[in-house]
């Protein structure tokens, strides 16, 4: 009696651990599966975070929609990357971009994808995602003193600076912790 | 499984062998060494280049002034490590960074890519440090 249902148990168990491992699936296999999608996917990609991490925060692709990171990865756009050069051999551009858009905020399931992308206004291709109206509605309560004018963390940018958890994709309130300030609470 | 494969793919996309500094002359002169002078690489890591926004751009602009400490990007803020091999002994070891950031920095800075002598002629001057 006891094979049947661990056999059926480990179907299910397996099902789980397939879909983790890929992190966007699809809209049907998102709801049957055990992994939340409250908050951004995850970025593995090794490329990406050698290329773009090693400068500046790893920014999950879910925090933009494709035609976002379409307008920010073309080979022209790099050369002044928001300042500075980031130009890319050819191949690796190809292959970043291809990672952010299959992952972008438009395709994903994740709740704060969704939310960002519903939030859109007129542009609907934003270049920052400060930009984006969620992303500002989420900070605007914060005095200018906490992030711009604070030497510890510069600018709104600087996602990881304050939110301590956002490797691990979690923006969550309760990971807050402004350098020199201390936990933020609302 | 997942951390495996990652940490393996991790691994293959490093740059795979540190380069030495005999090696990198050689790549940018036949001649090796005896073609730098870190005299001339001095000069040009000082040189003043006025940008499209009618600013100056020098290689200090970011880099500081001491090149035993950290650099600070002007624009961005992004933290640059020391250029100085005694405290920061990863410089110049690694071709693929060095030839990402001589591409970006030398079009950033002075507005063309560098030539192959002022290439050399720098890493023969800030290897000194």
């Amino acid at each position: 009696m006891k094979k049947p249902l661990m056999f059926a148990a480990s179907i299910i168990l397996g099902l789980g651990g397939m879909s983790s491992s890929h992190a966007e699936e699809g809209f049907f296999s998102s709801y049957f599966t055990f992994e939340r999608h409250n908050e951004v996917a995850a970025v593995t990609d090794p490329d990406y975070i050698e290329e773009c991490g090693s400068c500046h925060f790893a920014y999950q692709p879910g925090l933009m929609p494709e035609g976002s990171w379409r307008k920010i990865m073309a080979a022209t756009a790099l050369e002044d990357h928001f300042g500075d050069n980031a130009e890319l051999d050819e191949d690796v551009r190809t292959h970043i971009l291809d990672v952010l858009v299959k992952a972008s905020a438009d395709k994903s399931y994740y709740k704060r994808s969704k939310k960002l992308v519903s939030s859109l206004g007129d542009n609907k291709t934003p270049m920052r995602i400060t930009d984006i109206p969620y992303i500002k509605k989420a900070h605007h309560e914060i005095p200018t003193r906490l992030i711009k004018d604070n030497p510890k963390v510069k600018s709104l940018s600087q996602c990881d600076k304050c939110h301590q958890k956002a490797a691990e994709n979690s923006f969550d309130d309760d990971t807050v912790v402004i350098p020199g300030h201390g936990n933020w609470t609302w | 499984m997942k951390k495996y494969l990652f940490v393996i793919l991790l691994s293959l996309s490093l740059p795979t062998q540190a380069i030495t500094l005999d090696d990198l002359y050689k790549r940018y002169s036949p001649e090796g060494e005896s073609a730098f002078d870190a005299e001339r690489g001095k000069q040009l890591w000082n040189q003043k280049h006025t940008a499209e926004d009618g600013k100056i751009r020098q290689c200090s602009t970011c880099h500081g002034n001491d090149l035993s400490k950290s650099g600070e990007h002007v624009k961005t803020k992004k933290v640059i490590d020391p250029m100085a091999r005694s405290v920061n002994a990863e410089r110049f070891t690694k071709m693929k960074k060095i030839k990402k950031w001589f591409k970006r920095n030398c079009k950033w800075t002075v507005g063309r890519e560098c030539t192959n002598q002022e290439k050399g002629d720098l890493i023969k001057y800030l290897t000194q440090f």
